[in-house]
């Protein structure tokens, strides 16, 4: 029988939920991170599962200790959190050292401020600067890639691939100048974090969740275009010293950051303007650290940075108002 | 999505239409209630006097009751039949608040009480035309229920020029004014050139959305050949019925904040309107039914029937086979913007557009979650709002926090409640913030009140005294001296 109560309109909902939209957020990056597990092997397994079990039980803890449902752990915002620590530590990263980083990132950088969608700062991220604070060697060990070779009797996986042992190479971030093969970057066949060395891989997951509306382009292009100008105009003053935009673009974490980082729902501001102010100072930054810093990669620092302004961001850029402009334009006028 | 076309106005949402539930059905007219039930109180709260008793014989069309000024819209009877009773009976508010309410009767003779003769209406001059359409009772049937009469005048006084006609229809489910632009177009075009000619506009434009193709053919062929109508089709996206967003996607113009849209030299009606200013214009016939779309998927048969002002929604509804057992909820009017009904044996008044019994499934409401700060609220807001800032402020009671972020230019549209993924009841808080902020105006107005009388009325007594004391003190210097008597009085 109908309830005969009233209710505030409006009586249907377009069926979108915040676990929705987090398991949506973790498709799109699944096809990066499999890559990720098919250059690196059995490590980069080992990090992504301690990873997220980290995660998991952390926020199990934390949902517990605040008399919350602990059910609500599977909404997909910690899973998310674990994949994208993951994908930005280096794959030889000690099972036991990513499992810590991502504790700290579900209990300081989410639940001391109160749990989903009240923390300031993308708790992956935190987790990242806390590790490579904490562990320095390990953080910027890079494994070399193994991917398995297609043989006369199958595929063929190293031993390194198996996790016997490893070899380190330097990532392209090292000496950016050295100059890649820009397919080799695109595709990702180099040395460098699990998950961040095929831009072509997360540019797509990117592009679906634009195409989703989950995103919004708005941060992507800023990013992008924060690093990639001032970048091409150093690199068109002094070519010796800075790299070019491309090399900046489709190495290290940048296109993690455009896509997944940086547009991160929680911690980024909400309105178009807010967004493109909050990508563009993402992408500088970014050049910034990389160009004159003491660390080689900036995303992490650079979206911290900027997480800090977004209250600001968003208190000063709100949109406008409808017909307001017109207001606007009318004052001016008269 | 992707799309090229640009859009006409930013932020909206597309909610799933259900409009193929009554879209095929002819509008019905067979729907005779046994009784109508005529509330006494109006929407904006003034008060009719009745000029029948207990008793008495009425007839279709015939004027039962009157306010004291234009404002307030006269009710006739819809039905031939007999004054049953006066009695406090249930409106349509939602608060259940009963009102004095006129129970007729139903005999089943459908025919007019009076027939005037169709008169060369088209020679009426626009006042003329305008004291018809006050003295029919028709009010805007879009939802807003203002008296239509009064908004012709007032639009003539503001100069009005271009006469813009709402035949959007973007709530989902409802498809009253589609059927009707299908089915009485030429009615709907003549009642629009009446109007045009009452305001003096020189420009009308009739704007439909793009899922009404058969609507928009109709229109076209009942408009062919008049200068001066023009048609235009507007992407559908909710809400385009919005008066200020119709505006902006039709004409380009955005209404400012707080400013009115005649002040633009722009009025807009609504379709149905249009052919109840035909009706009283041409046949002086009084308001007193009007198309709803009953449908849903908790109704059994879904349909877009006639209803004399009065019916109760527990006929309308057995007329259309009753409910399923699945209903969850009854609203009138859409899903986006609809009110829950309090009770189903409440009258339809003429503001009332469509009547839904919707299931659980349909209402789609899960519990609420903590805002992540998706900004997906800030997207769809047509106003250029931030519904999350809003609620936040609203939740903590910070009602002038709300309103700076512009809580007096909200809509209530439902946009932004409708997509949020943590299903937060944004409008919800923006309801109570709004009706805590009128309160809270209301009471200072009164306590203004209260001191400006207290203060003129310690002014009265101290002129009085100081009167007093100067006529004394003038008495006792100069005796003879003829008496200021201003103190006395
Ligand atoms: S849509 Fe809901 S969850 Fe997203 S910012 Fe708005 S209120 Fe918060
Ligand atoms: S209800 Fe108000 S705040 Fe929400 S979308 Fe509509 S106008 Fe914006």
């Amino acid at each position: 029988m109908a309830a005969f109560n009233p209710v505030a309109a409006p009586h249907t909902h377009s069926g979108l939920s915040t676990t929705n939209i987090m398991y949506l957020v973790i498709l799109a990056l699944s096809p990066a991170a499999l890559h990720g597990v098919w250059l690196f092997g059995l490590p980069a397994v080992t990090v992504l599962v301690s990873c997220c079990i980290s995660a998991w039980l952390s926020e199990v803890v934390c949902l517990q200790l605040q008399g919350k449902n602990w059910l609500s752990s599977v909404d997909g915002s910690s899973l998310l959190t674990a994949l994208l620590l993951a994908m930005s530590l280096p794959a030889s990263t000690p099972w036991w050292i990513a499992s810590i980083g991502c504790a700290f990132a579900i209990m300081i950088g989410k639940h001391v401020y109160g749990g989903l969608g009240h923390n300031p700062f993308n708790p992956a991220m935190l987790g990242r600067v806390m590790l490579l604070i904490c562990f320095p060697f390990e953080l910027t060990n890079w494994q070399a890639t193994s991917s398995p070779s297609l043989g006369a009797e199958g595929l063929a996986f190293s031993q390194q691939w198996m996790g016997i042992d490893g070899v380190s190479a330097a990532t392209p971030l090292a000496d950016l100048n050295q100059v890649q093969a820009w397919n080799e970057l695109l595709i990702g066949t180099h040395a460098g974090s699990l998950g961040e060395t095929s831009a072509l891989l997360i540019a797509l997951g990117g592009l679906f969740l634009i195409w989703r509306g989950i995103i919004r382009p708005y941060i992507p292009c800023s990013l992008l275009l924060g690093i990639a100008i001032p970048a091409s105009i150093a690199h068109w003053i002094n070519p010796q010293d800075f790299a070019s935009a491309f090399s900046h673009l489709l190495s290290g974490g940048a296109m993690l950051a455009a896509f997944f980082i940086a547009t991160d729902l929680v911690t980024s501001p909400t309105s178009p303007r807010g967004q493109l102010l909050f990508g563009a100072g993402c992408g500088l930054l970014i050049w910034l650290i990389r160009s004159f810093g003491s660390y080689p990669e900036g995303v992490a620092f650079a979206v911290l940075i900027m997480n800090a302004g977004t209250p600001v961001i968003d208190h000063y850029l709100r949109p406008k108002i409808f017909g307001s402009q017109s207001l606007f334009k009318r004052s001016k006028g008269a | 999505m992707f799309s090229l076309k640009p859009k006409p106005f930013n932020g909206g949402v597309h909610p799933k239409g259900y409009k193929e539930l009554t879209q095929q059905q002819d509008i019905s007219k067979s729907f005779v209630p046994d009784r109508v039930y005529l509330g006494m109180q109006q929407r904006n709260g003034s008060m009719l006097n009745s000029l029948v008793a207990i008793g008495d014989q009425v007839t279709k069309g015939q004027l039962i009751a009157r306010g004291s000024n234009d404002m307030t819209v006269p009710l006739h009877s819809p039905v031939n039949g007999t004054v049953e009773d006066i009695k406090p009976f249930l409106s349509s508010h939602p608060s259940g608040i009963k009102s004095q309410t006129l129970v007729i009767s139903n005999n089943g003779d459908k025919r007019w009480g009076e027939d005037y003769p169709s008169s060369d209406y088209q020679k009426l001059s626009h006042e003329q035309i305008v004291e018809r359409v006050l003295k029919a009772g028709v009010v805007g049937l879009g939802g807003a229920g203002f008296p239509t009469g009064i908004k012709l005048r007032l639009a003539r006084k503001s100069k009005v020029h271009t006469l813009l006609i709402n035949g959007g229809e973007c709530e989902p489910y409802l498809t009253c004014d589609d059927r009707l632009m299908r089915e009485q177009a030429s009615e709907i075009i003549a009642g629009i050139k009446l109007m045009a000619k009452a305001i003096g506009a020189t420009s009308t434009i009739i704007a439909i959305e793009d899922n009404k193709p058969e609507a928009i053919n109709a229109i076209k062929q009942a408009c062919d050949g008049f200068n001066g109508i023009s048609l235009k089709v507007v992407p559908s996206l909710y809400p385009m019925g919005s008066e200020r967003h119709l505006i902006k996607a039709v004409t380009g113009i955005a209404i400012e904040p707080g400013q009115l849209s005649t002040a633009q030299g722009i009025l807009v009606h609504n379709v149905a309107t249009a052919k109840a200013v035909y009706q009283a214009v041409r046949y002086q016939r009084p308001l007193i039914e009007r198309v709803i779309t009953v449908s849903g998927d908790a109704v059994e048969s879904p349909a877009n029937i006639t209803v004399p002002i009065g019916s109760l929604v527990s006929q309308v509804i057995a007329e259309c086979g009753g409910l399923k057992a699945e209903a969850k909820r009854m609203i009138a009017g859409g899903p986006m913007m609809g009110q829950v009904l309090p009770s189903p044996f409440v009258p339809i008044d003429k503001s009332v557009g469509g009547l839904l019994a919707l299931s659980e499934e349909k209402i789609n409401q899960r519990e609420s979650q903590d805002c992540v700060r998706c900004g997906n609220c800030v997207k769809v807001c047509p106003m250029g709002l931030m519904p999350f800032q809003m609620a936040a402020h609203s939740n903590n009671d910070d009602w002038q926090g709300a309103q700076e972020f512009g809580l007096d230019s909200c809509l209530l549209c439902g946009a932004c409640s409708y997509i949020c993924p943590s299903s937060i009841p944004l409008v919800q808080y923006f309801q109570h913030a709004k009706s805590n902020i009128n309160a809270q105006r209301s009471m200072t107005q009164k306590s203004n009140l209260a001191r400006q009388l207290t203060e003129a009325r310690q002014q009265r007594l101290a002129r009085e005294a100081a009167a007093k004391k100067a006529a004394k003190a003038a008495k006792r210097k100069r005796p003879t001296r003829s008496r200021n008597t201003q103190g006395e009085s």
